[in-house]
């Protein structure tokens, strides 16, 4: 592409900024290989991570009905309790690292950067296709620890040793930690591979026009998430490393002098505190990492499908840095009863509900966009209302655990299941599923199913709810988490079988409803009605390529030139309820924009 | 209209379902009346949160439906109202923070005079160490520790020899009595946890941690281990038993001290240097 097709869009009469970056050659795929496999370009990456990412999701979904038949009907399916311990410990890792994490920046991450901010590809497509392969091998690595003797590991998906890797834990003392542990390294360099070209994108690959404060919030989160997510997966990976010298080598890092089992292992000196510090390090973070793309995203499908910008643009703005930032200084509230120093309860307890703030402002802010807004209720602002919901639960759960003093009677029972699956679990996931709804158009150019889209809604929103509301009320009878057996407290003010089969039923009926979804996409990309160019009249660049789908290079010819934010909606004036980003000034010269 | 009605009713029916479930906490049994309060105002003030936002949502979604001759309203920011809502939200943090670090300082704050007895965790059961006669518990070392002594104390300590050891997963103690709980793990993490207590703390291998407590009330209290250790976690369960002052000393007369479990296995000399120093002092 040479660089002086530009010169006769700079001579238009709407100033635009000069071209910074030099356009970029991209590699043209020779072969099947190279155009399906080994692909460079970004969204065919996207999609063979998410594909990846979802496809040992199903194991970490398939893991959760296996516990909740345990916890609810234990029995029918016959386990013992090593094997529930390693379910726990697979599903937590798999949905938070390998599904979650890896969907919203490898998959969303790829997909939507370049195109909404205006570039051809990533900055270096090369890196990003080994990057995808590295990801593909960790989850090969993870999946192999089930086949291992002893199986894979049991730990928790904290991994805290002692426990971890001494013989007391389901794959402690075999291959399962091992694999684990590698896995995890191999992914956190998969990802840097990845996050360094999402952030590099984003700063330097930007089009004509498109400043940070023009970007959609959806490539804000991202990238603040990306961020993050290099800052703190190194904390995970010397973790991880450290664990496996003291489990092959006999180091001490985290090994204290122990007596197992009534035998004295040759470990001394080591502090598992130490470990729980590093973990939560990048476990805290983590948590946005797969919060913030959300945040990103939920707000783009409220203001497209409410016809109106979104509210507070760049308060909004600041909120993801400032949480971005606050979320490394509050990583101990995890260990409030960890036996850490006590004292540290005062500060990490402050840093924790300061956080509550800038998260509060983005959850007025959406609803605030809804005000006085023109609500269209599809498929995915469904699940953007589902969210909000969802995520003020969650959020508000947090500051009952995040008051340390609050959180002593608390932690480590139901409470915390639910209070994180509602916030980082279902929360996310009900985005993920409102995002794919819109922009399935994009990927495919064609609509899914809308009837079948509701029912999936409905089942999931109401199903995940009725999943995780009432578990608090365990968590405040005091029932602790990570039990295999049905627990009938001898104190426990009311039974609670009939609770346990009630939420073990609504889990089942929730994880088969995804079913009928994956059935949705597939019938849907061949047959579904045809969506055409932008469907949902959105703003944003992804929806103005020439071809849909966009094809290699996104932008065809010419790439677009931006003169305004991703908001411009119901502006008044404008003889459309909608101005795209790439619409010059003199185009709508009625339209009274504020901000451009 | 539809998801208006669902959205009130996903929000009312929290409510509802927090009034009136039949599953809540256990009468309180200790000092910790704080957290407990804690938590009932944290309830008030996100209560009201989560109702407001979602009838406002509710609202939204009623009030502002599609329609295809309306434009929405077209305005970016609104700085007055972005800040008023940060001021509420900020005043409402630091109602709910401040209290809670007062219980806080309480919690960390051990009274002075408070009893000092040990908690012993391991794969996948408990053991408890009172101090005897002396009022002191003997310095323990993992190294020790073998079938004649499970705790490792150290047998030139002249503290270890009246320390009474209950090797059992029952302990009783005496009600009103202010107890500072030394936590210690042999093995891995475990976590010392009566939810009619409402106080825990991991019990870390390699340090001894502590919370302190005082029981209101007597009865028969279940133990639960709060922190995954191992495929036995789930069983590692016990009593503790809150007796009036008659009992106590009725079962305090049944337990052993160390020295007398040692003689019991013919493992006197063990103590000798102790017994010696002992009789110094
Ligand atoms: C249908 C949906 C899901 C169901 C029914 C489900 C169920 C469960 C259950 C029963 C546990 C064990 C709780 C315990 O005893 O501590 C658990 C743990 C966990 N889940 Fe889920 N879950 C679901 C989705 C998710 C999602 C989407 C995430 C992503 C963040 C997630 C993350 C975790 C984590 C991190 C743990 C902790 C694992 C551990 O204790 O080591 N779950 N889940
Ligand atoms: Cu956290
Ligand atoms: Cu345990």
């Amino acid at each position: 592409m040479a660089a002086d097709s530009y010169d006769d869009v700079a001579k238009n009469k709407d100033s635009i900024p000069s071209l910074e970056v030099p356009p970029q050659d991209l590699y043209h795929a020779k072969s099947w290989w190279t155009k399906y496999i080994f692909c460079q370009d970004a969204k065919v990456i996207g999609i063979q991570y998410a594909l990846t990412a979802v496809a040992i999701g199903m194991v970490g979904l398939v893991s959760s009905w296996l516990m909740r038949m345990q916890i609810a009907f234990p029995g029918v399916i016959p386990m013992e309790a090593g094997a529930y311990y390693q379910l726990v410990t697979m599903h937590g890792m798999i949905m938070v690292v390998y599904l979650l994490t890896a969907l919203f920046l490898g998959g969303f991450g790829n997909f939507l950067i370049p195109l909404m901010v205006g570039a051809r590809d990533m900055v270096f497509p090369y890196v990003n296709m080994v990057s995808f392969w590295v990801f593909f091998l960790a989850v090969i690595i993870l999946a192999a620890s089930y086949f291992v003797p002893g199986g894979p590991t049991g730990a928790g998906w904290t991994l805290y040793p002692p426990q971890a890797i001494t013989s007391g834990t389901p794959g402690g003392d075999g291959l399962g930690i091992v694999l684990m542990l590698v896995s995890l390294a191999v992914f956190v360099i998969g990802f840097t591979m990845g996050g360094l070209n999402y952030v590099i994108t984003i700063l330097q690959a930007r089009t004509r026009g498109m400043t940070l404060m023009r970007l959609p919030l959806t490539v804000w989160g991202i990238f603040t998430a990306t961020v993050l997510a290099l800052f703190a997966f190194p904390a995970l990976f010397v973790a991880g490393i450290m664990m496996t010298l003291d489990n092959m080598l006999g180091t001490s890092f985290f090994m204290p002098a122990i007596v197992e089992f009534g035998e004295r292992l040759t470990y001394d000196g080591g502090s598992p505190i130490l470990f729980q510090h590093l973990f939560w390090f990048f476990g805290h973070p983590e948590v946005y990492i797969v919060a913030l793309p959300a945040f990103g995203i939920v707000s783009d499908l409220i203001s497209v499908h409410a016809r109106k910008n979104i509210f507070g643009y760049r308060m909004m703005v600041w909120a993801i840095v400032v949480i971005g930032a606050l979320s490394f200084i509050v990583w101990a509230h995890h260990m409030y009863v960890a036996g850490m120093n006590p004292w540290f309860g005062f500060f990490f307890a402050t840093t924790t509900l300061i956080i509550a703030v800038p998260t509060a402002i983005k959850v007025y802010n959406w609803v605030l966009t809804l005000w006085r807004g023109n609500i269209k209720l599809t498929i995915p602002m469904l699940f953007a209302i589902a969210f909000i919901i969802t995520f003020v639960n969650g959020g508000l759960t947090g500051l009952f655990l995040g008051n340390v003093a609050v959180d002593v009677p608390l932690s480590d029972t139901y409470f915390v299941v639910a209070h994180f699956h509602m916030v980082m679990g279902i929360a996310p996931v009900l985005v993920i599923l409102g995002s794919i709804y819109h922009w399935f158009p994009l990927i495919t150019g064609r609509f899914l199913n809308e009837r079948l889209g509701r029912i999936h809604f409905w089942v999931t929103f109401i199903g995940s709810y009725s999943i995780y509301f009432p578990m608090h009320y365990l968590g405040f009878m005091g029932v602790t988490r990570r039990y295999f057996e049905v627990f009938e407290g001898d104190n426990f003010t009311y039974s609670i079988i009939g609770i346990n089969q009630f939420i073990t039923v609504a889990a089942l009926i929730t994880g088969a409803v995804q079913f009928l979804f994956f059935y949705n996409i597939i019938v849907s990309s061949k047959f579904g009605k045809k969506a055409g160019k932008n469907p949902w009249k959105a703003c944003s660049l992804e929806w103005q390529t020439p071809d849909v789908p966009p094809t290699h290079g996104n932008f065809g010819k010419e790439l677009p030139v931006v003169y305004r934010w991703a908001y411009d909606y119901s502006v008044p004036g404008a003889d459309k309820d909608y101005i795209t980003q790439d619409t010059p000034p003199s185009a709508v010269a009625n339209a009274k924009a504020e901000q451009t | 209209m539809i998801v208006a009605v669902l959205v009130v009713l996903v929000t009312l029916g929290s409510v509802a379902f927090h009034m009136w479930s039949p599953w809540w906490w256990s009468e309180i049994a200790s000092n910790w009346v704080g957290m407990d309060d804690t938590i009932i105002l944290t309830f008030w003030i996100t209560g009201a949160v989560f109702v407001a936002i979602g009838l406002f949502m509710a609202y939204c979604i009623w009030k502002y439906k599609y329609n295809k001759d309306k434009r929405a309203d077209y305005e970016p920011e609104n700085s007055k109202l972005e800040w008023a809502l940060t001021i509420i939200t900020t005043i409402g943090v630091i109602a709910l923070l401040a209290p809670g670090l007062i219980v806080w300082k309480n919690f960390v704050t051990v009274p002075k005079g408070a009893y000092e007895i040990e908690v012993v965790g391991q794969q996948w059961y408990w053991m408890y160490r009172l101090p005897g006669k002396d009022g002191v518990l003997g310095t323990t070392d993992i190294k020790n520790i073998n079938d004649d002594n499970p705790f490792g104390l150290n047998t030139d300590d002249p503290h270890s020899v009246d320390d009474i050891l209950i090797d059992a997963d029952d302990l009783h103690i005496l009600k009103d009595q202010t107890l500072k709980l030394n936590l210690r793990a042999l093995d891995v993490l475990h976590d010392f946890y009566v939810p009619q207590f409402r106080a825990k703390m991991d019990m870390v291998p390699g340090m001894i941690t502590y919370y302190w407590f005082t029981p209101i009330k007597t009865g028969t209290f279940e133990i639960l281990c709060a922190e995954y250790c191992g495929t036995g976690h789930y069983s590692m369960l016990g009593y503790v038993i809150v007796d009036e002052e008659e009992d106590y000393n009725e079962w305090l007369s049944e337990q052993m001290t160390f020295e007398e479990t040692l003689a019991s296995n013919g493992k006197s000399d063990l103590i000798k240097i102790a017994l010696n120093k002992k009789n110094d002092l």
